[in-house]
């Protein structure tokens, strides 16, 4: 399984609940901060397939079964632990090519929570800022960092005119975690909700992605 | 591009036009809007026209700006900054290019799509359309069909812009462009798309004019489209 940063702690817990799961998934987890930049996403992934197929010895028999034109040296069963995540397609490309499947949605949050869920979250109100509990952790670094706002406080009505709330989709039960969402709504000088929507969604959609990889 | 020590020591007025005109494309990647007001302004009481300052100093700076965000190299924080610092100067020759009365190279209607509400490289574009000499009517965010319509009717562009930044908004495209062409309406309009996880396949795909990478080009494309157009009519 080839996964983003932002899942550690989630994807632990979860293939340790599913059955045979931890033992036979070897997870590489890719720089967290590829979450600013989708558009280097498939080209990450691609890479890190590559070179967990020759760091396994991986033989030309499975890149055939794997059906990869490009995929010589690629593992035969690659989950990967990414939505599309604003990559508009090009990560489906690259898995296509690779024979790997990826989470269901377009986000994490909608893996997170369910499609049908999010989907409400969005229609309801499509000012929605999300946080992880990832990104309420890091809320620092990846958000007022990645976007420069530490460096540049006065563009912050350019990204978040048009935002109303943060809703923060928190993973675990930790009033630290809500917290550390209040704090950053209020940077941001936005709204607060708060959904505890747990693991379940995640884990529901790691053991679709599971099954649909024959893994 | 300069650091700070190097840019309190350059008096710009000191500067030769052609020192001063470089010196603004390093001011608008640096993003120092105080900067590329002065240079504006030390430029027009030199006798430049405001269309030259425009296409020399801040359209070729942006330009340049573009390049480097496609790069890798620069990155959203520092375009937008150097947006703002183009807007200083916009801020001083707008009224100055109206006065000129000069017709606008053709009209555009941009908005973002309806369930988006980013705008950032929408305004970019709209910034750089009228940095090329289009007449731009912004919709804003969250825009349905109806909304384009109806704005479509009223002023009659040349262009229609839309804009999105979520994988999830993107199909909306196709609904507005699927619109038009029922209507028997989708000739009448150049459509251009754009948007960060937009390509040319998609833009093809929902029947787009063309996939704009960026704002430059976007303004690029949306003159040659025209004159396309025009020959052609």
């Amino acid at each position: 399984m080839i996964a983003c940063g932002a899942l550690v702690r989630e994807l632990r817990a979860v293939l340790g609940q599913l059955p045979g799961s931890a033992e036979s998934i070897d997870v590489v987890y890719l720089p967290a901060h590829l979450h600013n930049r989708p558009d280097a996403i498939p080209a990450a992934v691609e890479g890190a397939a590559v070179e967990a197929g020759a760091a396994a010895g991986a033989v030309e028999g499975a890149a055939v079964e794997a059906g990869a034109a490009a995929g010589a040296g690629v593992p035969a069963r690659i989950l990967v632990a990414y939505a599309d995540c604003g990559t508009g397609g090009r990560l489906d490309a690259t898995l296509d090519r690779l024979g790997a499947t990826r989470l269901p949605g377009a986000h994490c949050y909608e893996f997170f929570t369910g499609a049908v869920r999010f989907a409400e979250l969005s229609a309801a109100e499509p000012g929605t800022f999300y946080l992880t509990d990832f990104l309420a952790r890091n809320f620092d670094a990846l958000v007022i960092g990645g976007l420069g706002l530490d460096r540049h406080p006065e563009l912050r009505d350019q990204y978040f005119a048009h935002y109303t709330r943060v809703v923060l989709l928190s993973q675990t039960d930790d009033a630290d975690l809500v917290r550390m969402g209040q704090a950053a709504a209020d940077r941001l000088g936005l709204a607060f909700v708060h959904e505890h929507v747990g693991l379940g969604p995640f884990q529901a959609a790691v053991g679709w992605t599971r099954e649909r990889a024959g893994a | 591009m300069t650091d700070d020590a190097a840019d309190e020591a350059i008096d710009l007025a000191a500067l030769a036009d052609d020192e001063l005109v470089s010196q603004m494309h390093d001011d608008l990647y640096d993003g120092l809007a105080d900067e590329i007001a002065e240079g504006t302004q030390i430029l027009l009481d030199r006798g430049f026209s405001a269309q030259r300052v425009l296409d020399d100093a801040l359209v070729e700076g942006m330009r340049i700006v573009g390049i480097d965000f496609r790069d890798g190299i620069l990155f959203v924080p520092e375009v937008l900054l150097s947006a703002n610092a183009m807007k200083a100067g916009m801020a001083l020759l707008r009224p100055l290019l109206a006065e000129t009365g000069a017709k606008p190279v053709g009209k555009m209607v941009i908005g973002t799509v309806k369930g988006d509400i980013h705008d950032i490289g929408k305004n970019l574009v709209a910034m750089m359309m009228e940095g090329a000499g289009f007449e731009v009517v912004d919709l804003g965010v969250n825009t349905s069909v109806d909304e384009y319509l109806a704005a479509l009717d009223e002023h009659q562009p040349d262009i229609l812009g839309l804009s999105a930044l979520l994988t999830t908004t993107m199909p909306y495209m196709k609904i507005v462009i699927d619109t038009l062409v029922e209507k028997g309406r989708r000739d009448d309009f150049i459509v251009l798309v754009g948007g960060a996880p937009l390509n040319e396949e998609f833009g093809a795909a929902v029947g787009a004019d063309a996939y704009c990478r960026d704002a430059s080009i976007a303004a690029e494309t949306a003159k040659t489209l025209v004159s396309a157009r025009r020959a052609s009519a």
